[in-house]
């Protein structure tokens, strides 16, 4: 029997105090997310549990109980304290998938600071706009990345800290940096935890958007309330699990389901800090004994094309509930996983916004291969006409994905920027930028984005951000970038681009684009294809048609050209 | 050639894809399971290649597993300049 039972009769009788009660939480009272992962587990006498199982590339092993993960999130809180850092500041996490990633989280919680998790892969300029934008007080990041903080570190007066979690004392720590090593630190054992409530900010995840720079989306130690229930009813965590999210927590997956739910749920959580391998990731479900893996369509399409025969070397037995996120799963992949794995991988759907599971195929309810299932107990989601911002009164009409913003994880705003927030609704619907249908059922059946944002294997990836790079480079005089179709991860960046008098189109030229993107940016953000063009698609009045060159991509119908600039 | 070859992918790796104070990469670093390239900085890393040495590698020999190491890399890039004749 799966924990969420029947998911009609938990829709009829819903109400997220169920989740209350199970964690022991009464409105009004003090709600930490680092208590609720660490001290409050061991409180329930699951100290010597093993909370993490962690493995790095090179094959070393660690392993921290519930009171290793409770005494090391302890130390990270006080060393933080001990530099001044104070409540409702934002602390950077920069820092590979190593364990000072996941128990710094904790730390920076339990003293009632901000968590700020980037991607190690960023490159200094999308680094730059995200810790600028928060007005970031300290960055938490290993000797390999701080090269690219140093260099964007005058433009950033907020940064009074540059914590090093490796320093090795080879080369000298520089202007702001201060060296912390969990292992040689004295295990602090009583931490004041800071009395966060309801509503104190715990996480800021910065998400990219059609026009201007990313934005960062505000978080409070509430959203535990959603992701706990979630975790345990969609993704169906248990107590004994052996649990293995494979998302990086600088993606919200990474935090709200790598981080949040399963230690607040007491599961035991295995890390693999490598790089993707079909091989390897077998290997690794063998070994841990994985019994629920949440991973994202572009890995399982990667499996899937490694081939089947693969999986004969390995014992995957122990494997008992699998679910996806990131993008849509393509029914191939559910029909895949059901013949080679024995079941199928349950679609879940959310957003950085949302902060948890907001629609989703759940244990024990029908599933169909290639929808997103059903709106979470408690969730009221619907497909709006986009001319009337209405719920359309019949089925199978493609239109906007809304919801009710109601849940205890919805965002509470964009950092620094409530009016994109705003925006963010209509007609009393938050909007979520998605297209999909409901079928007569009430499934949900995703149809694209709304917009121009390009979704790269689970990935947000803003055009504007990646034209904007670009425009840096010497060569380049104007650019356009869309979504290109793609086997493996749904879609990539193309970059159209308009060459400066005195450059020539070549393939050099081409690769010298690419790296340079990727440096700035990020490899996601990096054009997989350049198209060098003698001119760009545009209105009248000079605005670049980005539509023309995506429907040339996707093989789409061009539509109206009516607005369309002359040659 | 075989050494002429490695030397000039490490080069390029390290002056690519490295910060300036990293560990120093062996012939057999792993760079992709080592976190060193990802699957789509593996994409830019192919190109090189191919303009390098005026080869086409086609996507379904271009795996995680064959460009896991500088070694392992010039072997791929041998084997197709030998195609090329």
């Amino acid at each position: 029997m799966s924990n969420i039972g029947s998911y009609d009769e938990r829709v009829k009788d819903f109400s997220w105090a169920i989740a209350e009660k199970e964690l022991g939480w009464k409105p009004g009272d003090v709600i930490n997310i680092g208590w609720y992962c660490t001290d409050r587990i061991c409180e329930q006498g699951k100290g010597s549990k093993v909370a993490l199982h962690w493995e790095g590339h090179t094959g070393a092993e660690k392993i921290y109980t519930y009171n290793d993960i409770r005494l090391a999130a302890n130390t990270i809180g006080a060393f933080l304290r001990g530099l001044g850092l104070k409540d409702g500041e934002r602390v950077c996490l920069f820092l590979d998938r190593i364990p000072e990633l996941y128990l710094g989280f904790l730390g920076i919680l339990k003293i009632g600071a901000i968590a700020q998790p980037l991607f190690s892969a960023f490159g200094d300029e999308s680094l730059f706009v995200r810790l600028s934008n928060a007005e970031t007080s300290a960055v938490i990041t290993q000797k390999k990345h701080a090269p690219k903080v140093r260099k964007i570190l005058d433009k950033l007066p907020h940064i009074r800290h540059i914590i090093i979690v490796d320093h090795d004392g080879v080369a000298p720590l520089k202007n702001r940096e201060v060296a912390f090593s969990l292992e040689k630190a004295a295990p602090v054992e009583h931490l004041d935890i800071h009395p966060t409530t309801a509503e104190s900010p715990s996480v800021l995840h910065y998400t990219s958007g059609t026009t201007g720079m990313p934005k960062g989306v505000k978080h409070v130690h509430y959203s535990l309330i959603s992701q706990y229930l979630t975790a345990r009813w969609a993704l169906d965590l248990r107590d004994d699990d052996i649990y293995w999210c494979t998302a990086d927590p600088g993606w919200v997956t990474g935090t709200s389901y790598g981080i949040i739910a399963p230690f607040a749920i007491g599961v035991t959580q295995c890390v693999l800090d490598a790089g993707f391998s079909a091989e390897a990731w077998y290997k690794w479900i063998e070994k841990r004994r994985v019994t629920m893996w949440y991973s994202a369509p572009t890995a399982i399409r990667s499996l899937m094309k490694a081939g089947d025969e693969i999986i004969k070397k390995f014992d995957l037995s122990s494997l008992r509930h699998l679910a996806s996120v990131g993008e849509p799963l393509n029914s191939e992949a559910v029909v895949w996983s059901q013949k080679v794995l024995g079941m199928p991988f349950y679609d879940t759907y959310w957003q950085t916004e949302t902060g948890s599971i907001v629609i989703s195929n759940y244990p024990g309810m029908e599933v169909r291969p290639g929808s997103m299932g059903k709106p979470f107990p408690g969730i009221t989601g619907t497909v709006l006409d986009p001319v009337k911002n209405e719920p359309y009164t019949t089925h199978g009409k493609i239109g906007l994905v809304a919801l009710k913003f109601d849940w205890p994880s919805r965002m509470r705003t964009y950092w620094n920027n409530e009016e994109a927030f705003q925006k963010k609704f209509r007609n009393g619907w938050y909007i979520t930028g998605d297209r999909s249908r409901l079928d007569k059922d009430g499934y949900f059946w995703f149809a694209g984005r709304d917009d121009d944002i390009i979704n790269t294997a689970g990935h947000l990836v803003s055009p504007f951000e990646v034209e904007s790079a670009l425009l840096e480079h010497p060569a380049v005089a104007e650019s356009a970038v869309v979504s290109k179709p793609d086997p493996i991860n749904l879609e990539v960046v193309k970059a159209f681009v308009t060459l400066k008098p005195g450059f020539t189109a070549s393939k050099d030229l081409d690769l010298e684009i690419m790296n340079f993107i990727r440096k700035k940016l990020s490899s996601l953000a990096m054009p997989q294809e350049i198209e060098f063009v003698p001119s760009l698609p545009k209105t009248r009045s000079g605005k670049i048609m980005r539509r023309i060159l995506h429907a040339k991509e996707w093989g789409e119908e061009i539509g109206d050209t009516s607005t369309l600039e002359n040659d | 050639m075989a050494d002429e070859l490695k030397d000039i992918v490490l080069n390029y790796v390290t002056k690519e894809y490295l910060e300036d104070d990293s560990e120093p990469l062996t012939y057999d670093t792993p760079l992709i399971s080592g976190g060193i390239v990802d699957s789509f900085s593996m994409v830019s890393l192919k190109r090189f290649l191919e303009n390098k040495y005026a080869i086409a590698i086609p996507d379904a020999e271009a795996t995680p597993e064959a460009f896991d190491s500088v070694n392992k890399i010039a072997a791929l890039v041998q084997r197709f300049a030998a195609k090329k004749g």
